[in-house]
């Protein structure tokens, strides 16, 4: 159910972002879906990719901290409120959304949205009760 | 193991009757032979016969490392250079280097101690050295050296530098005894790590690491990273080099200074008023057998104290405690004073921080800024910007509470800071006063 995402401590200056996407590419790994938060100092980026096993050893060993974060993959239906229903639910069933962020793919007719819950498993059962759906990990980085 | 039983468990009494032999022949060797002891000595009405007892001692000027500068760079030898056999300097960050000469029995006095010093650490015969203090001017490399062969043990003379090869050294010969700076320590598991070698699989006992002060909370990390036992050892050159001072594996608590050799006081910097057992002051040293560079009270500016309780170990000389910080590293911050040192047991105290922290001082129209510099390390990463700004915040508030001061906590990407040879670089002072 769970998908793993990648995230990188990267000081706010010019290039390391680039730095980055250039190590990943040289690794041959693909970047699934990206999201980069950032305050005046250094920003976190947060990464889906095809190989994290890869990404990681390659980042690592050029210096990076990398950590490693479950979250989840959810299908928005791609229609005025698709997104709002979700969030909704969410809300009322107490569930706090730490971040979110689009998958560049579609899932058929649907839209990719990337969350990141404090409370994964709850998350998913309100998911679920609701029909909505989360594509399975191994789906995600390959879709 | 206690290698010279006879000198180092003495009891005190007989230790003491001895040191006063020692004190009063320097005196009059200085006297007779160095112009400078002379004039010092002239100046303040003494005369070698005034120094009866220890406590006389306190009668005499200090010298300076600025003394020593002054009479760069022989100038301060008490034989003719036909008798130095061996000369090291200390690099100067300012101004001139310092430089110390050795005669034949200083170079086999200076052995003899940092053999002492590497069996208290844990060392052996039939141990393996890895010896990756600097070899050459400085007295880290060749002390290590001279003392391990004394000891009996192998040395690997790999020196600093060219961490990888240092690596595979590590794995093929399986030395037993690591000799370095603790922050070059920390960047050889680092170092290892990334090549695929883990120290758990290395054959490492101990480590014995100087040259730079480092606290509790990096031993900890040391041993946990390295799997060792490490202790702290203690020297300059000005004294003689490693080896003044040295904590026995056993109690690891405080380093004991080999006093049939040196005599240690704590003075309060500002006053130079000899302080009571205990209480933190500037470290002071006179040299009692050294024939070609004695110092008479000479002033180290390491901050520490002197303990005298007996040991677990069984040696009956004085310990002083772990170097906490530099008279001349102390920075004032808004009329705050601050020891990097006292930076770093905050940080340290923090469970999620790593051991790597730079401060940078600038002066911002009239106003002093430190800015703290902590590397992000797995512990303290999260995915989430807002726990960082906590723990950023955090780290700001302990140093306010701890050291009064206000500080800009700044999170940094690992290996920002440079410490891959010798000693880390901890304050960068920009402030054009
Ligand atoms: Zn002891």
């Amino acid at each position: 159910m769970r998908a793993e995402q990648i995230s990188v401590f990267l000081e706010n200056k010019a290039g390391r972002l680039a730095e980055v996407t250039g190590i990943l590419s040289d690794a041959k790994v693909n970047i699934r879906a990206l999201a980069l938060a950032d305050t005046s100092d250094f920003g976190v980026l947060r990464l889906i990719v095809d190989s994290n096993e890869k990404a990681v050893e390659a980042l690592k060993n050029r210096g990076f901290t990398v950590g490693r974060t479950d979250v989840l993959a959810v299908e928005v239906e791609d229609r005025p409120g698709g997104l709002h229903r979700i969030l909704d639910m969410l809300n009322e069933a107490d569930i706090n959304v730490e971040y979110m962020y689009a998958f560049v793919q579609h899932s058929g007719k649907n839209a990719v949205m990337i969350f990141r819950f404090d409370n994964i498993d709850e998350a998913v059962k309100v998911l679920e009760k609701n029909n909505v759906k989360v594509i399975n990990g191994s789906e995600v980085y390959t879709l | 193991m206690i290698l010279d039983i006879g000198f180092e468990t003495m009891p005190r009494e007989d230790l003491e009757a001895i040191i006063l032999r020692r004190l009063k022949a320097t005196i009059d060797r200085v006297y007779a032979n160095v112009p400078f002891y002379r004039k010092k000595f002239e100046e303040n009405n003494i005369t070698p016969n005034d120094i009866k007892s220890l406590e006389d001692l306190k009668r005499i000027p200090f010298t300076t490392k600025d003394d020593l500068r002054d009479n760069y760079p022989f100038g301060m030898f008490a034989v003719p250079m036909d008798n130095v056999v061996r000369i090291h300097a200390s690099s100067g960050t300012t101004g001139k280097p310092t430089v110390v000469g050795y005669t034949a029995r200083d170079v086999n006095t200076w052995a003899e101690l940092m053999a002492r010093s590497l069996a208290a650490g844990g060392a052996n015969r039939g141990d393996i050295i890895h010896n990756a203090y600097g070899y050459g001017l400085f007295t880290g490399g060749l002390g290590v050296h001279y003392g391990a062969e004394k000891l009996g043990a192998s040395v690997i003379p790999v020196s600093g530098g060219n961490t990888k090869r240092q690596i595979v050294i590590m794995k093929d010969f399986g030395p037993t005894i690591l000799t370095a700076t603790p922050s070059y320590a920390l960047h050889l598991s680092e170092v290892a790590e990334e090549v695929g070698v883990s120290f758990k699989d290395l054959k490492f006992k101990y480590g014995i690491f100087g040259a730079e002060p480092w606290s509790e909370k990096m031993r900890d990390e040391i041993e946990r990273k390295l799997h060792i036992v490490a202790v702290d050892i203690y020297g300059l050159s000005e004294v003689i080099g490693p080896g003044v001072a040295i904590e026995c594996h056993e109690a690891k608590k405080g380093l004991h200074v080999f006093e049939d050799h040196f005599i240690p006081e704590v003075i309060n910097p500002s006053t130079g008023e000899v302080l009571p057992y205990g209480e933190t002051g500037e470290l002071v040293f006179t040299t009692i057998t050294k024939e070609a560079f004695p110092v008479i009270r000479y002033r180290t500016r390491d901050i520490t104290s002197l303990n005298p309780e007996p040991c677990i170990c069984g040696r009956t000389h004085i310990r002083m405690n772990k170097v906490s910080g530099r008279t001349d590293d102390m920075l004032i911050i808004r009329g705050v004073n601050v020891f990097p040192s006292q930076i770093e047991s905050v940080l340290m105290e923090m469970e999620e921080v790593e051991p790597h922290y730079q401060l940078v001082v600038d002066r911002d129209g009239n106003l002093d800024t430190l800015t703290v510099l902590v590397e992000v390390g797995e512990r303290l990463f999260s995915d989430e910007v807002k726990r960082l700004q906590d723990r950023e915040k955090k780290i700001a508030k302990n140093i306010k509470d701890y050291l009064g001061v206000s500080a800009r906590v700044k999170l940094v990407e690992p290996k920002v800071i440079a410490r891959s040879e010798g000693k880390a670089v901890r304050v960068i002072d920009n402030r054009k006063i």
